[in-house]
């Protein structure tokens, strides 16, 4: 009944939103990109049957038609990967956002493309092979240096294993010249600074690795008692206005990870255009040099279509792993992955799915698993040791933790950062709840800790446990009020007051504050408990608690966060707590006798 | 949108079911494609097409399907996508929910058509909104500062005064300094006429009517109109801004009533609901309306957004709230027992919010102690509702003399701070001035989150200098 779509070629059945249904794609391959309508729209093969396809569009569908043409590419979802990459701007699918913006202006239009990296920009080529030499799949070529924080290597892809025939001499190259041939078993291969990799299959390693580091953020809930290793897995749960961007800006801007991938995934347009702003301004406190050196941003705010937001993920993850396998510490941010979830649960409701929980499709688990599992420690195919840290932010609807997204993330990682309303409330930021967090990467990250502060493990249960017992306290108090409480008692509201103000809470936007050392951190601790534990005592002994909030160094302890610039100033400080309350104890027993 | 096929009427269609009529065997229409369909008295009804194929078009009326016949009925496919004309002259008229004059008057005069559905901003081509808006409305410009460029919504319940405060907020904003100057485009989706009447005759005593655009799809219009009326608006707001440089502030009343049509649209049509019943895309078709605000590069304009939106029992966990406040930047949001106790605004203190007040306040833009000032007051009315808590189970006599103190600043906070006339419009500094005064009722060690030069120069100091 339809003509358009004579003479063998694909053609569109069926448009649904952005899922649409092609005729005569008996050739396609799962996942497999297609070119939609007259646009040439870019779209992806989900599903097949026969001689049909069905394709999710990465662009708005308004006005396609049955009967529209359907292109094949042969190639499934494929990103370019190579020099170029850091400090650029993405869409979900690759598409430069600048580059965009340069051709079409504020709008992103349908159907506009631009190529990912800059096929005429020339690049500093310093090879690393002789002509006759045997080389192995992820070995480096060649490098370049791509920003003065990152040495970019040149990698002989997976499955490139042979003698070296011809290599280009030092020079200036653009991503498609060809910079080295490589006699295979199978025939040459030219390498290129310009590798292309399907961004669902995750890059080979040659071994995976336990995490043995701590990935320092600088954040002291974090650090001290919440850590996460290099190439671990975390999940940060927070309802609306519980400051998880915020906390996750944290640590994109803080971490110490080589490379920064920072994915948007459905959020808001401001937010993303604050980073953007941002970022290019901000310092890494390591180097002195611009963060954007080191971070690749993807966005794909909540108004972009919503199936380039289910590939975004893909998209960042797959550059983290690029980089990784150079041997750099990858650190990758997605905020938030409760819309990546949403955009799976669209997209399997227009595809009609039979849904599981809460409507989403019954893979949201493995999905799940095989997204949080890209993460890990690994030895590389060129024997470097590299690794891919993934954090995650879940946007539980009304801040419900036992919905499906939060559930089943939690079973794939291994941090719980639980954001806290109440917390948010009073303006305590991070507003990370110290008792119903966890994490699991303690053992990893002990030995290097204890290196830089020796009892640090000692010092932190401790700490842990004066939270508890302050929380214990507090629920008591807010029945009979503070004051029918003993001192013995009323010590650990005292302590864990001391505790939130001056070391759980850290300010983003104070210079001081916003980015601790660990060395600091464990001080500061150290500090606190010095307090805690000369107040235990000297309250044993008779003194009176009100004696001791009263005294100088219990507002200096609250301060030192700020006041305290590093671990010698807060050593005299934890000097001075012991004296005074010493001086306490000597007082007191003079009143006494 | 081949010329030949323009004028080709299709009679008939399989199935007619709430807003959704199915027409068989329709050629070279396109998704989201407009559509006009004629029944057997010849009244003409709009709609647009949800789900194309070779064999039907499931087309989703807009002016309701009461009167239609599936035998009789009439369609016409119009080539384009919904598409509004837009013009400057369109300030000072009145639309219906779907962008059509409603006020008698002619259609507006323009070149410009454009597709209602907007196109998403590119995320480098934002501009970060950081230009503080003055309310003159103490709660908001104090503690939840507004900036130019931002969506904040109002949470509210029903029977509570959201009308009023909106209205208040519209009539103030402006850049302190400057004169009003925000056209104002109004769109109202299926609240009562008097709602509407409502903010006409408050805009028309300031005298504001002259720059303010109304989309009405009042209660009485058909449900599924309202899932436009918002697109519609926007599209001006978004000529107004991007094209003629204007600063706008676009004012959306009754969310919960445009997500249910929506829930409605995906019932009829047979969808897998998600929470409450509301469609899985809820979240995304929110973004799509709610992320037309901000500022871009190459423009002066701006688009502010304020939706109000009634929360069902008050419930803030309720999908609507919930979804949209994952999308705004922050909220505004009434609280019940304010209202009860006759503070207006009832602008509830702990869980309202501005994200986008960080970078708007402080030196350089308000003050310098206004960021401080904000955590404090925050931080303190914080720890007053937790003293009011106990209170409740031990009795206030049984309260440390410290906590007492604590009530009392609560009690003055919600009566002076909070608590202002509808028409009283105060310059930010007053707003400080003030919270500086309520700070001062408790003791000066009390105050952690203000630096002691701050304090050196406010604490107590408002007491004196200012009358109250």
């Amino acid at each position: 009944m339809n003509g358009a779509g004579s003479g063998g070629k694909a053609f569109i059945t069926r448009v649904s939103g952005p899922v649409v249904t092609a005729a005569g794609m008996a050739g396609a391959v799962m996942y497999e990109v297609v070119r939609v309508g007259e646009l040439g729209l870019v779209g992806e093969v989900v599903r097949q049957a026969g001689d049909t396809a069905t394709i999710q569009v990465y662009e708005d569908t308004g006005m396609l038609k049955p009967g529209a043409p359907v292109t094949c590419t042969g190639a499934p979802l494929s990103l370019w990967l190579g020099p170029g990459l850091i400090g650029n701007i993405y869409d979900g699918v690759q598409r430069p956002l600048p580059a965009l913006m340069a051709r079409g202006g504020v709008w992103i239009r349908k159907g506009e493309l631009a190529d990912p990296l800059d096929p005429s920009r020339r690049w500093d080529y310093k090879p690393r092979l002789k002509a006759g030499q045997l080389v192995t799949e992820g070995q480096a070529a060649g490098l370049v240096r791509e920003t003065p924080m990152v040495e970019h290597k040149v990698m002989l892809p997976p499955g490139v294993n042979g003698v070296v025939r011809s290599a280009s001499a030092s020079g200036t190259y653009t991503i498609n010249d060809t910079l080295a041939v490589i006699d295979t078993p199978s025939g040459p291969v030219e390498i290129k600074m310009l590798q292309k990799w399907p961004v669902r299959q995750p890059r080979p390693v040659r071994e995976r690795k336990r995490v043995s580091e701590p990935l320092v953020t600088g954040q002291r809930v974090i650090d001290t008692f919440f850590p996460i290793g290099k190439g671990g897995c975390a999940c940060i749960p927070g309802g609306f206005g519980t400051g998880k961007t915020i906390t996750q800006h944290q640590l994109v801007k803080w971490s110490d990870a080589g490379i920064i991938i920072f994915i948007g995934c459905g959020e808001r347009g401001n937010e993303m255009t604050e980073v953007l702003r941002e970022f290019p301004e901000l310092k890494d406190p390591r180097t002195g040099r611009p963060l954007m050196e080191r971070t690749i941003l993807i966005a794909n705010t909540s108004n972009m279509p919503v199936a380039a937001r289910e590939v975004s993920i893909y998209t960042g993850i797959t550059m983290a792993e690029y980089y990784r396998d150079m041997g750099f510490d990858v650190a990758v941010f997605a905020d938030s992955t409760s819309r990546w979830a949403e955009a799976l649960r669209e997209m399997a409701a227009r595809l009609e799915e039979m849904p599981a929980e809460e409507g989403f499709p019954a893979s949201l688990p493995s999905r799940l698993a095989q997204f949080y599992e890209r993460g890990g420690a690994v030895t590389t195919l060129g024997g470097e040791a590299g690794s891919v840290s993934i954090v995650g932010a879940v946007s539980p609807p009304g801040g419900d933790f036992s919905e499906p997204v939060t559930q089943h993330t939690r079973r794939f990682t291994r941090v719980f950062w639980s954001l806290d309303t109440e917390l948010a409330n009073a303006r305590h930021y991070p507003s990370i709840n110290w008792l119903r967090s966890y994490s699991d990467y303690l053992e990893e990250v002990e030995p290097a800790w204890e290196k830089l502060h020796p009892g640090w493990r000692v010092l932190r249960e401790e700490a842990m446990v004066v939270m508890q017992r302050e929380e214990h306290y507090r629920q008591i108090a807010r029945l009979v009020g503070p004051d029918s409480l003993p001192d013995s008692q009323r010590l650990f509201l005292f302590i864990g007051g001391v505790m939130r103000d001056g070391f759980l809470a850290q300010s983003a936007f104070d210079e001081a504050d916003m980015f601790c050392p660990p060395e600091k951190q464990a001080a500061l601790l150290g500090v606190i408990m010095a307090l805690y534990r000369g107040a235990r005592d000297q309250i044993k002994n008779g003194a009176a608690l009100a004696d001791i909030s009263a005294l100088p160094c219990t507002g200096e302890v609250l301060q030192a966060k700020t006041a305290c610039a590093g671990t010698k100033e807060l050593a005299a400080l934890e000097s001075r707590v012991r004296e005074e309350l010493a001086g306490l104890a000597l007082s007191g027993g003079e009143a006494a006798s | 949108m081949t010329a030949k096929d323009k004028g080709l009427e299709y009679v008939g269609a399989s199935r007619i079911e709430g807003p959704l009529v199915v027409i068989d065997r329709v050629r070279d229409a396109g998704y989201d494609e407009l559509v006009e369909i004629k029944d057997s008295s010849g009244r003409l009804r709009l709609g647009r097409v949800l789900d194309i194929s070779s064999e039907r078009a499931v087309v989703q009326v807009l002016e309701g399907t009461d009167g239609l016949s599936g035998s009789t009925l009439r369609a016409r496919f119009l080539g384009e996508s919904l598409k509004l004309p837009v013009s400057k002259g369109m300030l000072g008229r009145v639309f219906d929910g779907l962008g059509r004059p409603a006020d008698g008057g002619p259609l507006p005069l323009s070149g410009d058509r454009r597709d209602v559905n907007g196109a998403p901003i590119n995320p480098v081509a934002r501009r970060y909104p950081r230009e503080f808006i003055q309310t003159g409305i103490s709660a908001i410009d104090g503690m939840n500062a507004m900036v130019r460029g931002q969506k904040l919504p109002i949470f509210s319940g029903n029977g509570l005064p959201h009308d009023r405060v909106c209205a208040q907020l519209v009539r103030q904003a402006r850049l302190p300094g400057e004169k009003a100057d925000f056209s104002i485009v109004f769109a109202a989706m299926g609240v009562k006429r008097d709602v509407a009447d409502y903010f006409m005759r408050d805009l028309s005593r300031s005298g504001a009517l002259g720059r303010v655009a109304m989309f009405l799809s009042l209660a009485d219009a058909p449900s599924v109109e309202r899932l436009l009326t918002p697109r519609a608006a926007l599209t001006l707001a978004e000529h107004l801004a991007f094209d003629c440089g204007q600063h706008v502030l676009v004012v959306l009343t009754d969310m919960t009533n445009y997500c249910e049509s929506l829930r409605e649209v995906g019932t009829a049509r047979g969808e897998i609901p998600g929470r409450k019943g509301y469609p899985g895309y809820l979240y995304s078709d929110l973004a799509s309306i709610y992320e037309r605000a901000g500022r871009v590069e190459g423009s002066p304009g701006s688009i502010t957004q304020t939706a109000i939106l009634t929360m069902p029992s008050d419930d803030i966990s309720h999908p609507v709230p919930d979804l949209t406040g994952y999308i705004t930047e922050g909220q505004i949001v009434l609280d019940r027992e304010l209202f009860q106790r006759g503070v207006y605004p009832p602008i509830a203190g702990l869980p309202s919010l501005s994200r986008l007040m960080k970078d708007g306040v402080g030196k350089g833009y308000t003050r310098e102690d206004h960021p401080a000032l904000a955590s404090q007051l925050f931080a303190c009315y914080a720890y007053v509702k937790r003293v009011r808590a106990l209170a409740d189970i031990i009795g206030e006599e049984e309260l440390g003399a410290g906590d007492k103190v604590y009530l009392k600043f609560g009690e003055a906070f919600e009566r002076r701070f909070l608590s202002q006339g509808e028409r009283e419009d105060r310059p930010i500094g007053t707003t400080l001035d003030l919270g500086w005064e309520m700070l001062s009722l408790l003791p000066r060690s009390e105050l952690h989150r203000v630096n002691s030069a701050l304090l050196d120069e406010h604490y107590g100091k408002a007491l004196s200098g200012k009358g109250g």
